[in-house]
């Protein structure tokens, strides 16, 4: 966890020296916007996007790479933000800013930082928040990391930006899982959330899938196809332990976690066709859930515990069925179309997110379950394994473009969409993390 | 019932090496075999000879006889059931699995590209269990086979059309280590 933030806000609020620390006044303030690695399409006015200032922090030099860049960044991919310029202003964290200035750039919102030496190594890093039409400030905030966790850093503080303006708990400092295809290797790869800062968790020279996040963010269960055919293993990321999660006669595949990280869901073969099992954490007390004739597989919880998603080929067409986990009646649940697979319930169980075929092109669609009302996110073609981000408004999947794998992102109101395109490879099987804890 | 699988292959292996040398001959002549499997359902071994000249149970026969070479079985679009070109390959399968109880064949389901990863994976088992639940039917143990799939994941056609979609529709036969 070395790029995380151990912060300890209450004992930097209290560290009154701080404010007699200089305050660099490095030229960097009103450095212009770098360009984006990443393309952000938002559709419609954007009327609703908050319009915020956030120049370069003071000091920004001290640290191994941009701070107010990764900021700029993570605000515009919530989509709810709208940068603005600084122009020919000033701002210098610590002095009261030009509310009128800013307000005539069209900034609603201020953010203003510093970054000074600190001790043992670490940059005391200070950052203000200010209500540009009142003419207040919301927030000061003060934190010490180290000059490499610039990344780590502005995810720390978009977050608590995104917080304090949008009343809900931002994702910028969760990570993300994928799959890396380069030549005949495969990676496992665990990234920050906009696919940048990539570890490989796993190598292998044989084909990984279905990476799927512990509830508490500790362990991934994934399948691997080294022992030529698919096994459930699971990676505690904070060593190198891996556990067999299942191995049992014939194929081992599509692993859930319950809410409560107790067990998981999983599909095998081995009692003849793919069925749905239940099974504990450490591979004990495997249970069979479902009882088909057909295929059962892609199993998901439901964010209460109590229900298994599921596709099933049961009714002659893949479609999604749930059952409740201690068994029971099986109820199907989508109706449009031949073809609707990987159902994803979203984190306030109202909304059920699942890839549908029309016309020969496989779409993410988007279900309302009390409706059942249907719609259409994208107008891609191989749209895969979708992913709710853990505030649910947004969603990761794999699709294609031009012929390689890439990982998207689109919001459940359809009105931003970006892609992830920093690495070389083929890059499939995205799945969001939980918050970081 | 390991037990008895390890004595019928004990004795195939003496039965076999007993043999050998005098049969040899006859066993490794492979236009031979595609005949005998067309006539295989009527027990003509009567002579105590041509019981031990099973060209089946040669420990060489996955390379000696043609049938045996061909691992592939193909399948149409959302059908899993085994057309008729692949029947004889599967009996010439069964017949080698039968004679020789030690052996054992890792049947491995393919899928084409189009759609869910996980889903794809269940569709390949879909193919290697019809492979399976044939051989079955023709005698083959349980403990011999095991079908699992690889669903999408190991493409033997990279490509994006009918073609390569074909091509991997597909169970293949694997036996020992390899």
């Amino acid at each position: 966890m070395g790029n995380r933030i151990t912060e300890d806000l209450q004992n930097m609020m209290n560290s009154r020296k701080l404010f007699a620390a200089l305050i660099w006044l490095a030229g960097m303030l009103c450095l212009p916007l770098a360009n984006a690695q990443l393309t952000v399409e938002i559709f419609g006015s954007g009327a609703n996007r908050i319009p915020i200032a956030t120049p370069n922090f003071s000091g920004e030099a001290l640290m191994q790479g941009s701070v107010g860049e990764v900021v700029r960044k993570d605000l515009e991919l919530s989509g709810l933000f709208k940068q603005i310029e600084s122009g020919s202003l000033l701002g210098v964290e610590g002095v009261t800013p030009d509310y009128n200035g800013w307000k005539g750039q069209g900034a609603d919102a201020l953010l203003l930082g510093s970054i000074n030496p600190g001790q043992g190594g670490l940059v005391d890093v200070r950052f203000r928040l200010y209500d540009v039409v009142r003419g207040t400030e919301l927030f000061l905030l003060k934190v010490s990391v180290r000059p490499d966790q610039n990344r780590a850093l502005g995810h720390h503080i978009a977050n608590k930006v995104y917080e304090q303006l949008i009343g809900q708990p931002g994702i910028f400092a969760t990570r993300i899982a994928y799959v890396e295809k380069r030549g005949s290797r495969y990676q496992l790869l665990i990234s920050d959330f906009d696919g940048e800062n990539a570890v490989p968790a796993l190598i292998s020279e044989e084909p990984i899938m279905s990476p799927a996040w512990s509830p508490d963010g500790k362990h991934l269960a994934y399948v691997s196809f080294d022992k030529k055919k698919p096994i459930i293993y699971v990676r505690a990321l904070d060593s190198i332990r891996t556990v067999v999660l299942a191995n049992y006669k014939g194929s081992n595949s599509a692993p859930a976690w319950s809410p409560d990280g107790r067990r998981l869901a999983i599909t095998l073969t081995k009692d003849g066709l793919s069925q749905i099992y239940l099974v504990n954490a450490d591979g004990s007390g495997l249970r069979r859930l479902t009882n088909s004739n057909g295929i059962d597989t892609e199993p998901r919880f439901s964010p209460d515990g109590s229900q298994i998603y599921f596709t099933s080929d049961r009714g002659g067409s893949p479609q999604i069925y749930r059952v409740p986990v201690e068994g029971g009646a099986v109820q199907r649940v989508t109706f449009t179309g031949a073809y609707n697979v990987s159902p994803r319930v979203s984190p306030d169980g109202k909304t059920l997110i699942y890839i549908a075929r029309n016309d020969g092109r496989f779409q993410i669609t988007m279900q309302d379950l009390a409706s059942q009302q249907t719609q259409v996110l994208t107008d891609s073609a191989k749209d895969e394994s979708p992913s709710f981000a853990p505030d649910g408004r947004t969603l990761l999947y794999a699709t294609e473009v031009g012929g390689r794998g890439v990982l998207s992102v689109v919001s459940t109101d359809g009105r931003t969409r970006y892609r992830l395109n920093n690495r070389a490879g083929d890059v499939r099987e995205p799945a969001w993390g939980p918050f970081e804890k | 019932m390991k037990k008895s699988l390890v004595i019928a292959a004990t004795l195939a292996a003496l039965l076999a090496a007993c043999s050998t040398a005098p049969t040899e001959p006859v066993a490794a002549k492979p236009a031979a075999a595609p005949q005998a499997t067309a006539k295989s359902d009527i027990p003509t071994p009567v002579k105590p000879a041509a019981v031990k000249s099973d060209p089946f149970k040669d420990p060489d026969a996955l390379n000696k006889i043609p049938l045996l070479a061909k691992r592939s079985i193909y399948f149409e679009y959302d059908k899993y059931d085994i057309a008729l070109d692949y029947v004889s390959i599967i009996e010439a399968h069964s017949k080698y699995l039968k004679a020789n109880g030690g052996a054992k064949v890792l049947i491995q389901g393919n899928a084409d590209e189009r759609g869910s990863r996980e889903y794809n994976l269940a569709l390949g088992q879909k193919r290697a269990e019809a492979v399976a639940s044939n051989l079955k039917l023709l005698g083959v143990k349980d403990g011999q086979m095991e079908a699992v799939s690889l669903g999408k994941e190991k493409p033997k056609a990279t490509g994006h059309d009918e073609a390569a979609w074909a091509e991997n529709r597909r169970a293949d036969l694997v036996y020992g280590g390899k």
